[in-house]
């Protein structure tokens, strides 16, 4: 896990079963996260993702591929353009710092609107990481 | 009036609210349920919550409410109050001092960090709001969260207004460099062409930058605002779909770009304009400016 190590690119299937569970699952119960009518008729195009899953995405993209001795310390992340239900969410990132066992690893999640969530997570790996 | 940045300081000022308590200690159902959700393999969490959870364990639920003291909620009523009614969020900084184990309870605490603005953004004009939260088990800080939102008057959007049946326009030629344009428009938004490089505002649209030569352009879409610079009234030749005379005026956007388009009313210079819309078919919609009543 060296600077400039690139993570692999992650898709995610927006369905809205998923748009829906996951914000039922982080107990977020706002309309626009479940009710396609009530979202259209605030002005958006269709229910998306609630902020609690995206912060749960990025952590899980990071962990996915550090494996899970890896701690996570810290998940920065500035919100973009919604992620709409039949979206598909695709993630990159790379290693951008090192500090012997503390990484900084940059994060984009993207959809065809543009840049749902940029963002950095701080992880701490076991000392016997390469 | 509503003095916001007074308002925002008073808020400030009470500090930490008071401290809310999770409905549940941290369990393993919950964490299952979201570890299903997400779709998250990850072992580790048996014995553990994933930090991301953290402020699942204190949201306010189905039929939640806001203590007063939160200041958040404060905020967004004095925004609201003073007309910046919309709201959406644009970071959450989250760190995590150590892993939660099953059975610990949660209460969380917030405070308001800063206000700034009136800021002009692609939404509307808005004010950001960062607060502060801190996770506690006890008296040990286990988490904290820096959370920003934006809360805006929406930039307005006017309704297309449809034609006569049998209008005509003379058509644009629409091409790469110019597509995002009439997509906009079809969208009722002005877009400006936006230099992916350096950010240079620029209009007609182009290939390339003038300035620094990028040839990845991206828009800003305008407000909708601006002055008359200049203006032609056009007596002759015949323009199908026309009625002479009838004025093109040079518009000087707040963005600061000029931009071309049928001025509908008496023409002058320094005149503040607005666009508005017109729907010549599903194809076409045509921007033009009207005069503005100012507030």
């Amino acid at each position: 896990m060296r600077i400039g190590d690139p993570l692999p690119e992650w898709h995610v299937e927006a369905t809205p079963t998923f748009v829906i569970s996951t914000a039922l699952a982080t107990r977020d119960f706002q309309d626009v996260h479940h009710d396609r009518d009530l979202a259209v008729r605030r002005g958006s195009k269709d229910i998306f993702i609630n902020i609690l899953t995206t912060t749960g995405l990025v952590q899980r993209y990071v962990t996915d591929w550090a494996g899970p001795e890896a701690l996570v310390r810290q998940v920065n992340i500035k919100l973009g353009a919604p992620c709409f239900a039949h979206d598909t969410l695709k993630f990159f990132g790379q290693v951008v710092g090192r500090e012997q066992q503390d990484l900084t690893i940059e994060v984009v999640g993207r959809t065809a609107h543009g840049d749902h969530v940029t963002g950095t997570v701080r992880i701490e790996v076991p000392a016997w990481t390469p | 009036m509503i003095d916001i940045e007074k308002e925002a300081a008073r808020v400030a000022e009470q500090g930490e609210s008071a401290p809310r308590l999770a409905r549940d200690p941290v369990n393993l159902p919950m964490i299952r349920n979201w570890l299903e959700a997400l779709g998250d393999e990850h072992p580790g969490y048996t014995e553990v919550a994933p930090p991301a959870m953290v402020q699942v364990w204190t949201m306010a639920g189905l039929r939640g409410q806001r203590s007063p003291d939160d200041p958040l909620g404060q905020m967004m009523a004095i925004l609201d109050e003073a007309g910046y009614t919309s709201v959406v969020a644009t970071n959450s900084d989250q760190t995590y001092h150590r892993y939660l184990g099953v059975g610990e309870q949660l209460s969380v605490t917030t405070s308001l960090e800063d206000v700034t603005g009136p800021k002009r953004t692609g939404l509307g004009e808005g004010w950001f709001v960062t607060t502060r939260s801190t996770w506690w088990v006890g008296d040990e800080a286990v988490a904290e969260m820096r959370f920003r939102v934006l809360k805006f008057k929406p930039a307005r959007k006017p309704e297309p207004r449809r034609r006569e049946p049998g209008a005509q326009a003379i058509r644009p030629s629409v091409n790469r460099d110019t597509e995002y344009f009439w997509e906009g428009t079809r969208q009722g938004e002005l877009r400006i062409q936006r230099c992916g490089g350096c950010g240079l505002l620029r209009h007609p649209p182009g290939p390339m930058c003038p300035e620094c030569g990028a040839t990845k352009p991206t828009y800003l879409v305008s407000d909708g605002y601006g002055v008359v610079y200049s203006y032609v009234v056009h007596h002759h030749p015949q323009v199908p779909g026309k009625q002479t005379p009838f004025v093109i005026a040079l518009v000087e956007l707040d963005e600061g770009v000029r931009m071309l388009g049928e001025l509908d009313g008496e023409p002058s210079i320094g005149q503040r304009v607005e666009v508005v819309f017109t729907e010549i078919d599903d194809e076409l919609t045509m921007p033009s400016w009207r005069p503005r009543a100012d507030r």
